[in-house]
């Protein structure tokens, strides 16, 4: 047997970073989307690697919908300055305010959608052509589908019926000027390699994650936490309840799991356990059957 | 004595496997138990990761298969279960679809096949696999190959009732082809064959002799049937005469770690890393990911096109330096002199290098509905780097169901396998295909679309 082994994680951080180079050497003005969830985080501490001892050669873009967490932009901004990196921030505010985007009404009222509207004027704008993007692809059944590379037109659009072929590790990034590619380097992470590597590198992370008390409300089986950003009908009752999130996202889209998981090692022993999706707390997903891939269709991350 | 299977094999694909006796009594496994001997071993930092590829069509029991080997490894999770239950009786359908499982694309769904490449995960206390899941109409050839490219192992899966078809030698052509180390038949639907050892043998046999011709050299044989569960993660009891090992227990343990080429040095620079930084002045180091051999501090080596000779001054990365680098870890090589090295160069070992030349012969997959331009110029990719390149000659087309070389019709089409011979405009530095997957091999870009049009394996 040959000693020259390298397990799953190492494997998986290899191909991250090898797919991050080619497209810093590929494309000539990329910038790296960050949400300030666990994947844009472990997305960014790859990019980090993948440059050192080099500071990383892009900025990074957060599409802010005004409805964050503030834990979420309290730490997003501490990981940036610690990362020595840019951050450009897309306001979902401005594009309501400029009249390029409505504001959804009523009570399931969320910004998750018009995110898109900010995040291709924000490319457009900085004349991006490559932005990454930390999706995976067992998150979701659009994006099983997607590329390392996924092109998009010159109205930010995806065709899924209508992708390059990528074989080996060789990537093409070519393209008609106007258009941009989008680039996924931890597509093949599944949610519990996610959390095993943050483990074993030992990376920071954003509090949310962690089981702690806050008050929330439940609506179609979803917990949400209580914000100003969401209204809730009469029969929606506050209680103080012990959760954590799966995914961060907004706080009119993102639901809470109830748990006990304290640290890195709960949620692992929590996640390799579940029997719901990640996906599965966040409301913006259950909207239609094809929810991602209409909103991918359109140039959503 | 034959046991008689408990349930018969309904004729409507992709049936509720859930709600068959077999999935229940699995039901009952307590889930928690499973999942958190899977968490205790990954911690433990020893799961390799395996890449395998599956094709199918229609009625197969290609989705059968996958949906109980993501759902035996707890991969199904209770939502995706629901939404995709709730799918079928929207559509009207009796039973839950599992191939609404696969098939993530609106279009995929509506029609009720697959037509990209899916990739699904799952993982067992031992490895951590990667499928790519392909469509396996001729239609698709480039799908398939796609999913191929990457793969350490091809399931094929065969229907015991019809044996070896023309979709099984396609797939296995293509294996074979795309240069996947590991073979893997499966033989399903034994339960519909009374679960007859000679059927099994027979099916065996006929595809020894069919795969004799191709390029393959490990293949292996397991009869199976994917909805009573016999042979798939346990052996049951329905097949006493056979006595290999389950499909997991091979996916478990078959020896890939001799898959990468650990012989030849091949470091194709991706990108020149130069921080200009007070603490770091005068370094500069060449990212990428090995190709192939072993790399150590010290290895006196050759950059090509130059020619020049260096030595390996130190292996570096973010976790620290490193004394040696194999396939596929990615690092950043300095070396002692000042040597001009960019995108696109390689670093080799200076008494074993790569084939230097500007006429490459390629078996190619055409992926594209414009048709293959003979004296056409594309764009050819090879590792990092790329050049430009005039189609010669087309020897042939290959018949993919049949291996029968046309000579008469080149005429190359989407999804044709064919022989071509190019030139390029500058020497490229190439190993044969079967000598290493990543140097050996090439996609063709289109100037004036950026389409990829085709993937080509370097022979020689």
């Amino acid at each position: 047997m040959s000693s020259y082994y390298l397990n799953h994680l190492k494997e998986l951080e290899s191909e991250a970073i090898y797919v991050i180079r080619e497209a810093v050497a590929q494309f000539e003005n990329p910038v790296m989307l960050f949400s300030g969830g666990k994947d844009s985080i472990l997305m960014s501490y790859l990019a980090k690697k993948a440059f050192f001892p080099a500071k990383v050669p892009f900025p990074l873009m957060h599409i802010d919908t005004g409805h964050n967490f503030p834990e979420t932009i309290a730490f997003r901004d501490k990981w940036v300055a610690d990362m020595g990196a840019k951050l450009l921030v897309g306001s979902v505010q401005e594009a309501i305010d400029n009249g390029l985007v409505q504001e959804e009404t009523g009570i399931h009222a969320s910004r998750n959608g018009l995110q898109t509207a900010a995040l291709l004027k924000a490319l457009e704008d900085g004349k991006y052509d490559a932005a990454f993007g930390g999706g995976r692809r067992d998150e979701e059944k659009a994006r099983a589908k997607e590329r390392f590379f996924s092109h998009r037109d010159e109205f930010g659009q995806w065709d899924p019926k209508n992708q390059r072929p990528e074989l080996w590790n060789t990537f093409n990034g070519k393209k008609n000027f106007g258009e941009h590619f989008r680039v996924f380097p931890i597509s093949n992470f599944t949610e519990l390699d996610v959390w095993q590597y943050l483990k074993e590198e030992k990376v920071e992370l954003p509090s949310l994650y962690f089981a702690h008390t806050r008050k929330c409300f439940t609506r179609d089986g979803v917990i949400y936490s209580d914000s100003d950003y969401m209204q809730r009908k009469d029969t929606e009752e506050l209680k103080d309840m012990k959760v954590r999130f799966r995914t961060i996202g907004d706080m009119s889209c993102t639901g809470a799991a109830e748990s006990n998981a304290e640290t890195l090692d709960d949620i692992i022993a929590e996640v390799s356990m579940t029997r719901v999706t990640e996906r599965g707390t966040r409301s913006d997903d259950k909207r239609s059957e094809t929810a991602m891939e209409d909103r991918k269709k359109q140039g959503y991350f | 004595m034959i046991n008689v299977p408990k349930q018969r094999w309904k004729t409507e694909r992709n049936k509720d496997i859930f709600s068959q006796t077999s999935f229940k009594r699995l039901k009952e496994i307590p889930n928690k138990l499973y999942k958190f001997k899977i968490f205790k071993k990954m911690s433990g930092q020893k799961t390799e990761l395996l890449r395998f590829t599956t094709a199918g069509s229609v009625d197969d029991g290609k989705s059968t298969l996958i949906g109980r080997m993501l759902y035996d490894s707890k991969s199904i999770f209770e939502d995706q279960y629901d939404a995709i239950k709730i799918a079928s009786e929207k559509k009207g359908e009796a039973n839950v679809n599992l191939a609404l499982l696969t098939d993530g694309l609106k279009a995929e769904r509506e029609q009720g096949i697959t037509i990209d490449v899916a990739y699904r995960y799952f993982a067992t206390p031992k490895r951590k696999f990667i499928i790519a899941d392909t469509p396996g109409h001729i239609q698709y050839t480039r799908n398939m190959v796609t999913g191929a490219s990457t793969a350490n192992v091809a399931l094929i899966l065969i229907d015991a009732r019809k044996g070896v078809v023309e979709q099984t030698k396609r797939h296995a052509i293509i294996a074979s082809l795309l240069q996947i180390p590991h073979l893997l038949v499966c033989i399903n639907k034994m339960d519909l064959v009374e679960y007859k050892e000679d059927v099994y043998d027979q099916i065996k046999a006929d595809f020894k002799e069919f795969s004799s011709r191709l390029d393959i050299h490990d293949i292996e044989f397991i009869p199976i049937s994917a909805l009573v569960g016999d042979n798939v993660v346990n052996k049951g009891d329905n097949m006493p005469w056979y006595g290999g090992s389950s499909l997991m227990y091979y996916l478990e343990n078959v020896h890939i770690s001799n898959d990468e080429n650990f012989i030849d040095c091949r470091f194709p620079v991706q990108t020149v890393i130069r921080p200009m930084s007070d603490e770091y002045h005068d370094y500069r180091g060449y990212a990428g990911r090995v190709a192939g051999g072993v790399f150590k501090k010290g290895d006196e080596v050759a950059v090509l096109p130059s020619g020049f000779t260096s030595k390996i001054a130190k292996i570096d990365s973010f976790d620290g330096e490193l004394q040696e680098i194999f396939p596929p870890m990615s690092a950043t090589i300095l070396l002692e002199d000042e040597i001009d090295i960019s995108r696109g160069d390689m670093i080799v070992r200076v008494n074993n290098q790569p084939n230097s030349t500007q006429d490459l012969d390629l078996m190619i997959c055409w992926f594209d509905e414009t048709p293959l331009q003979l004296n056409g110029k594309y764009t050819i990719v090879h590792t990092s780097n790329e050049e430009r390149c005039m189609i010669k000659e087309i020897q042939y087309k290959l018949d993919i169901n049949t291996l029968h070389r046309n000579e008469e019709d080149k005429e190359i089409q989407l999804n044709d396998i064919a022989r071509i011979k190019i030139r390029t405009t500058k020497p490229m530095f190439v190993d044969s295909y079967s000598r290493n997957r990543i140097t050996g091999s090439v996609i063709l870009v289109d100037e004036k679309t950026n389409a990829t049009v085709a993937a080509g394996m370097i022979r020689g």
